[in-house]
C-alpha cells in the first residue's frame, strides 16, 4: 500500500448524496481478479454513454478534473454493497482522498485499506470545499494528514478526525495483516479456550 | 453493568486490545465466494500465507452462477467463468469446504449459511458481501467485509476492528395478515432512511419481530445494511433452537445442549443501553412497495407517489425528480396499478421456501399476465428440491412462472439473468438503486407475496386482495 503523507491535488466535485458503490463501479465490472484496471470503469453508468461514448456534463470527462486526485462528495458517500472494487476504481483513476459530510461505514473502512484517505468535515465546510472545487485547476486543495487539516487555496484551514491506528498505518503504508500477526500468541490461546461444542466446518 | 446482544457477542470475541482501544476481534466462520475473494487468495499466496482455519471457512459460488437447467454444460460468459474457476483452484489449492455448482447444497451464500447450521447463534460471521447482515437473524453479530478484510480474515482468523454504537429497533404489536418480514424491514428503512443505521448495529426486537419464524427474520436482517447499519440482530429463541437443530452442520446431542444453554444467556439484558431507540406499531405496516432509487423510497402499496414540490430541502428535492424521471412515474400517481414487465423472485432476502410458499399461495390457480415474464430462482439447491417435492414449485410452474437454479440470479445484473433498458421489475430482492439488476432497468422493492399478486395482474397491486 502507498503511504499518504500530504498530497495537494485538483479536487473534483460531486454534488450527489447517497452515491453507493453500484455508482461508483456497477456489477459487471466485478467479474475480475485483479485489483488495478478499474479506473476505466469508474461511475461507468454517469461517465459514459450506452455507446461507450463520454457524457461531457459529468465531472470526471471535463478536462479540468482528469487529474483530480480530491473527490469532494455529498452525503453518505459509498453506501450498499461491500465491493471493494469502488475504492480501487477510485485509486486506480488516480483519487487518493474523499472528502464528505458522511461515509457508509464499509467503504469508509475499505479506503483506508488501499492508501485513500476519507475525510468526514461538517456539512458546511464541505460546501465551501465544494466551491473551491468548482474553480477546477485555478484552485488545489492540500491535505495534510500528519497534521489533520485540509488546506484551502486561501489558506484557511480545516481540522479534521482521524482514527489513530488508521492514520498510522496510512502515513506509513503498512500492510495491518503483518501488524495483527504479532498476535498470534494470543489468537492461539483464544482458539485454545473455546467451547468443546462449537463445530468444525470439515471438508464434507 | 447490564450488556446488549451485541456487546455480549462483542466481548466473547475479543483476542487482544490495541492502545487505542482498536480490538483483535475472533471470526468463527468465514463464508467466501467468487466475486470478492480472487483478490484476497492472490494477496496470501503472493505473502506465502495459508489458510489460518479452514475448518472455519466456507466457500460457494452464487454471484455469477447462471440460473439456467443447463448450466452444468458449461458457463458461457468467459469473464464469470475465470472467476468461478479461480475460486475453484484457490479452495482446492488452500483446502477449504467448497460447495459447486453441482453440489445440491449450492445455492446464494447468505441462505446456505444457516440452511447448512453453518451460522450459529453467539458467533462472529464475515463475508466480503454487504449482505451477510442477514446472519444476525441467528442471533450472530455477522457483517459484510471487503477484500483487504477477506485476506485478513483468512490469514489471521480475526478482524481489526473498533465496536459499533447500539441502536434497538422494536415494532411492537401485530402485523396485519399479508404483511411480512420485508414489509417490516422496509417501513423501518423508509422511516430512518438509508444512513439511519450507520455506525451502529441494530438489534430488532418486540412483539412482531418475535413473531416471525426464522425466513422472515433472515429477511429482516438481511436489509439492516440498507438502513446503513453494519449488521442486524436478532435475539436467539425457542424458535431459533428449533431451526437449528439437527441441521448438518449444527452441534449434536449433548453438544446441542451445551450451545443452547450458551446461547439462552445471549439475549440483551434488562436496562442495557442503547444509543438510539426507534419505536413502531406493527398495526401500522402496509405491504410496501418502493417507488424511487434507494429503499428508503418506499410507501404502503395504498399510497400515491410523493411530489417533489412537497420538499423543503434543495438537494432532496433534486434528487427526488431524479428518482421519478429515472423510474418514469409521476407524482401523485397511485402506485398500485403500475405495469410491470419482469417479476423477480428470489436473492438472498426472499429466496426461502417460506418465501416461494408465500408466492405459491397467491398464485395458485392463477396465471402470469401476458407479456409479463416472471422467474422464481430458489435460494439454495435445496430450497429447490423442497419444493419440488412438496408441490411448491408444480403451482409456480403451472402458474407459467420460470422455475430456475440457485444463484444471486437478477438481483444484481453480474450474471446473465438481467432488465434490459426501460423494463419496469418487481422484485424481491434488496436494492433498488440505478441500474442494479441492468443498465436502465427499474426496480420495485416488495415481498414475495406481493410480487406474484403482480406478476399474476401484470402490475403493483395489493396482495391482500387476491388472499
Amino acid at each position: 500500500m502507498d503511504k499518504f503523507t500530504t498530497l495537494t491535488a485538483v479536487a473534483a466535485p460531486l454534488n450527489v448524496a447517497n452515491v453507493d458503490t453500484d455508482k461508483i463501479i456497477p456489477a459487471r465490472f466485478l467479474k475480475t481478479i485483479k485489483r488495478t484496471g478499474l479506473g476505466k470503469s469508474l461511475f461507468a453508468d454517469m461517465r459514459y454513454n450506452a455507446d461507450g461514448s463520454e457524457k461531457a456534463d459529468f465531472v470526471l470527462n471535463q478536462e479540468k478534473y482528469r487529474k483530480a486526485q480530491i473527490l469532494v462528495a455529498g452525503d453518505n458517500f459509498g453506501c450498499g454493497s461491500s465491493r471493494e472494487h469502488a475504492p480501487w476504481a477510485l485509486l486506480d483513476f488516480g483519487i487518493r482522498c474523499v472528502i464528505a459530510p458522511s461515509f457508509a461505514d464499509i467503504f469508509f473502512n475499505n479506503c483506508f485499506k488501499n492508501g485513500i484517505l476519507p475525510i468526514r468535515l461538517p456539512e458546511d465546510v464541505c460546501a465551501k470545499l465544494m466551491d473551491d472545487a468548482a474553480l477546477g485547476t485555478n484552485a488545489r486543495l492540500t491535505v495534510d494528514l500528519e497534521r489533520q487539516v485540509v488546506v484551502r487555496p486561501n489558506g484557511e484551514e480545516f481540522a479534521f478526525n482521524v482514527d489513530p491506528f488508521c492514520k498510522h498505518c496510512l502515513l506509513n503504508g503498512l500492510d495491518d495483516i503483518g501488524l495483527t500477526l504479532e498476535h498470534t500468541a494470543a489468537i492461539d490461546a483464544y482458539e485454545a479456550r473455546q467451547p468443546s461444542w462449537q463445530p468444525k466446518i470439515h471438508g464434507a | 453493568m447490564p450488556r446488549t446482544l451485541f456487546d455480549k457477542i462483542w466481548d466473547a470475541h475479543v483476542v487482544d486490545r490495541l492502545e487505542d482501544g482498536t480490538c483483535v476481534l475472533y471470526i468463527d466462520r468465514h463464508l467466501v465466494h467468487e466475486v470478492t475473494s480472487p483478490q484476497a487468495f492472490e494477496g496470501l499466496r503472493m505473502a506465502g500465507r495459508k489458510v489460518r482455519r479452514v475448518e472455519n471457512t466456507i466457500a460457494v459460488v452464487d454471484h455469477n452462477v447462471p440460473t439456467d437447467a443447463d448450466r452444468l454444460k458449461g458457463v458461457n460468459e468467459p469473464e464469470s467463468k475465470l472467476q468461478i474457476e479461480t475460486l475453484e483452484q484457490n479452495v482446492a489449492e488452500f483446502g477449504v469446504t467448497y460447495f459447486p455448482m453441482s453440489d445440491a447444497r449450492q445455492g446464494i451464500v447468505h441462505v446456505v449459511g444457516p440452511e447448512q447450521g453453518i451460522s450459529l447463534p453467539g458467533m462472529t460471521i464475515v463475508c466480503g458481501d454487504s449482505h451477510t447482515s442477514t446472519h444476525g437473524a441467528m442471533g450472530a453479530l455477522a457483517f459484510g467485509i471487503g477484500t483487504s478484510e477477506v485476506e485478513h480474515v483468512l490469514a489471521t482468523q480475526t478482524l481489526l476492528q473498533k465496536p459499533a454504537k447500539n441502536m434497538l429497533v422494536r415494532v411492537d404489536g401485530k402485523l396485519a395478515p399479508g404483511v411480512t418480514g420485508k414489509d417490516i424491514v422496509l417501513a423501518i428503512i423508509g422511516k430512518i432512511g438509508t444512513a439511519g443505521g450507520t455506525g451502529h448495529v441494530i438489534e430488532f426486537a418486540g412483539e412482531a419481530i418475535r413473531s416471525l419464524d426464522m425466513a422472515g427474520r433472515l429477511t429482516v436482517c438481511n436489509m439492516a445494511i440498507e438502513a446503513g447499519a453494519r449488521a442486524g440482530l436478532i435475539a436467539p429463541d425457542e424458535t431459533t433452537f428449533a431451526y437449528i437443530k439437527g441441521r448438518p452442520f449444527a452441534p449434536k446431542g449433548k453438544d446441542f445442549e451445551a450451545a443452547v444453554n450458551y446461547w439462552k444467556t445471549l439475549p440483551s439484558d434488562e436496562g442495557a443501553h442503547y444509543d438510539k431507540v426507534v419505536v413502531l406499531d406493527a398495526a401500522e405496516i402496509a405491504p410496501e412497495v418502493t417507488w424511487g432509487t434507494n429503499p428508503e423510497a418506499v410507501i404502503p402499496i395504498t399510497g400515491t407517489v410523493p411530489n417533489p414540490a412537497d420538499e423543503p430541502d434543495e438537494t432532496k428535492r433534486a434528487q427526488m425528480e431524479r428518482m421519478l424521471s429515472y423510474m418514469d412515474l409521476k407524482p401523485g400517481q397511485k402506485i398500485a396499478g403500475t405495469k410491470v414487465d419482469v417479476v423477480f423472485i428470489g436473492s438472498c432476502t426472499n429466496s426461502r421456501i417460506e418465501d416461494l410458499r408465500q408466492a405459491a399461495a397467491v398464485a395458485k390457480g392463477k396465471h402470469v399476465a401476458p407479456g409479463v415474464r416472471a422467474l422464481v430462482v430458489p435460494g439454495s439447491g435445496l430450497v429447490k428440491k423442497q419444493a419440488e417435492e412438496e408441490g411448491t414449485a408444480q403451482i409456480l410452474i403451472d402458474a407459467g412462472f420460470e422455475w430456475r437454479e440457485a444463484g444471486c440470479s437478477m438481483c444484481l445484473g453480474m450474471n446473465p439473468d438481467k432488465l434490459t433498458p426501460g423494463q419496469r421489475c418487481a422484485s424481491t430482492s434488496n436494492r433498488n438503486f440505478e441500474g442494479r439488476q441492468g443498465p436502465g432497468g427499474r426496480t420495485h422493492l416488495l415481498s414475495p407475496g406481493m410480487a406474484a399478486a403482480a406478476a399474476v395482474t401484470g402490475a403493483l397491486t395489493d396482495v391482500r386482495e387476491l388472499i
